[in-house]
């Protein structure tokens, strides 16, 4: 497995986002969904330990709306 | 399945003004005749004369291309080779809200046009801030100062191009093309092709990546993307504000230690600002960065009623409770006093006897009706919140309060601009700076100032089958 400098984080493109909230059934540990379904992401790297559910979330989303950043990465 | 904590949907917009004051053609509050300038003010202050705005308030004319000429010399097109480095060492800070160090904006934008092949340079004029005016008048009264600074910087950042944008219905783009077509015919220029066009009215219209979007010939609407990474045509973006290319057309001209010799360290120079409200002499005024509300204030004539809050930067700004923080310093680094960075350069002062938490009814409901639409918590939360406010106002409704806060909380941040932020801000100030008034209308569903007619004006929203073009 690739092992990166930086630890990456999940950011959202809330433009593209239609609160499918797959991400969330996917990776529950890292996305909550607010009142009207739009994923609220963890804070911070995401831990090894979640990296394949983060991995597959990212996959998963329908609008390819989700994706992993370094985490030094403003927005 | 567990219910969402909130299962909860009312009205998607507030109450609107019945008879707010007219805006939208000319300006909205008058301009200072030069008298005020000599009035009194603390001695600091005093020494510093007008900069964007000396000549008309000497002349109370707006300077064609001839006195532009003889009050400021020529285009210093030789200062472009070091202007971002001048920029940089004069400290100069946007001035369209953010306050973003500019040298930075025109570094970062350089080294990205230089990777791609060239650069895209976009003068902000779309002020949309109901309450501010300063970009309008610096349009109508220094155009060739604003184009200056933008060629200027179209020259530092490696661009050919800019666009000036400015609203509909304000009169403006007969003046700048007039202004544009005067330079070439007096061959006043650095090469740099100018035009002008008008963006739509939208309040959310004039956010840098909206703007850079509409430009492209796309939707005025934010993108996900920085305009200074891909803008206009593929090329990195410069977007910046008005006021900000007349205060880098000075500096091209001066130097950064005489941009230095007014402001404040972290924010040098003089900065705009559109006062209104509850004062004697409402209008613009150019003062120091560092100056305070009470110091603006008494350029302004005074009170002309007692002040209980004041709004400070805009309609995404804060309320600030009047009394010891009109004392405070207006700056971006005296945030964590104020609550908000000085934003546009709003100041308007709320009347004792006015209902503060009406007002901001009125001005959130007009902010959540021009979201764009496009980022789920920014178009649901905002009017939800507004919502909340609305029932927290006139409706006596006590989990009001506990839902707007935690929806605040849950909306900050998460859209693609900053528009729901600003929103948050307003609203979560002004549960803070009206608190007294939140029991009062809690206990007796309202208060005197609740019928009182609106203060703060509330423009008529596009429609929304104007589309975005």
């Amino acid at each position: 497995m690739a092992v990166s400098a930086v630890a990456d984080k999940l950011r959202v493109d809330m433009i593209e986002c239609r609160a499918h909230g797959v991400c969330a059934e996917v990776a529950p540990e890292l996305v909550a969904l607010d009142e009207w379904g739009y994923p609220i992401l963890a804070d911070g790297a995401v831990p090894a330990s979640l990296a394949k559910h983060a991995r597959r979330a990212v996959t998963l989303c329908p609008r390819l709306a989700l994706s992993l950043v370094p985490t030094d990465r403003r927005r | 399945m567990t219910e969402p904590r909130y299962r909860y949907r009312g009205l998607t917009q507030a109450p609107t003004a019945v008879d707010a004051p007219p805006t939208g053609a000319g300006y909205p509050v008058a301009q200072p005749t030069g008298a005020e300038h000599s009035v009194a003010a603390p001695s600091r202050y005093a020494e510093v004369p007008p900069r964007l705005l000396a000549g008309w308030l000497r002349t109370n004319a707006p300077a064609g291309l001839a006195e532009h000429a003889r009050d400021h010399g020529p285009l210093p097109i030789g200062a472009a080779p070091w202007l971002v480095e001048a920029i940089t060492q004069a400290g100069l800070r946007g001035r369209g809200g953010a306050w973003f160090p500019t040298g930075r904006k025109l570094a970062t934008v350089a080294a990205n046009g230089a990777k791609a092949g060239g650069a895209y340079v976009i003068v902000n004029g779309a002020e949309s801030e109901p309450a501010a005016a300063k970009d309008k008048l610096l349009l109508r009264v220094v155009p060739h100062l604003v184009l200056d600074g933008a060629e200027l910087a179209a020259l530092a950042v490696g661009a050919r191009e800019v666009t000036v944008c400015v609203h509909r219905g304000v009169g403006l783009l007969p003046v700048l093309r007039a202004a544009v077509a005067e330079r070439a015919a007096g061959g006043w220029g650095a090469g740099v092709k100018l035009s002008v066009v008008e963006s739509p009215n939208w309040y959310i219209s004039s956010e840098s990546t909206a703007l850079a979007n509409f430009v492209n010939g796309g939707p005025g609407k934010p993108r996900s993307v920085s305009a200074y990474r891909d803008g206009v045509k593929g090329k990195p973006t410069l977007v910046s504000n008005t006021e900000t290319y007349a205060h880098l057309a000075l500096i091209a001209r001066h130097g950064a230690d005489w941009f230095r010799q007014a402001g404040t360290a972290a924010s040098p120079g003089t900065w705009l600002v559109t006062l209104s409200g509850a004062v004697r002499r409402p209008g613009v005024y150019e003062v120091p960065v560092g100056v305070s509300a009470a110091d603006v204030l008494k350029l302004a004539g005074g009170a002309s009623e007692p002040w209980q809050a004041m709004l400070l930067g805009g309609y995404g700004g804060a309320w600030l409770p009047a009394g010891e923080t009109m004392a405070q310093p207006l700056t971006p680094e005296s945030r964590d006093v104020l609550g908000c960075v000085p934003g546009a350069g709003v100041l308007f002062g709320l009347a004792a006897g006015a209902c503060g938490l009406a007002e901001t009814v009125r001005v959130a409901g007009w902010l959540a009706a021009q979201n764009a639409r496009q980022c789920g918590p920014c178009f649901n939360g905002t009017p939800a919140i507004v919502d909340d406010l609305a029932r927290l106002t006139w409706g006596r409704d006590r989990q009001a309060w506990d839902r707007a806060r935690f929806r605040m909380a849950m909306v900050n941040r998460r859209g693609a601009c900053a528009h729901p932020d600003g929103v948050v801000q307003l609203v979560n100030t002004a549960l803070h700076v009206f608190a007294a008034d939140v029991a009062e209308h809690l206990a007796r569903g309202g208060c005197p100032g609740l019928s009182q007619r609106p203060l703060l004006p509330i423009p008529a929203v596009p429609s929304p089958d104007q589309g975005w073009r």
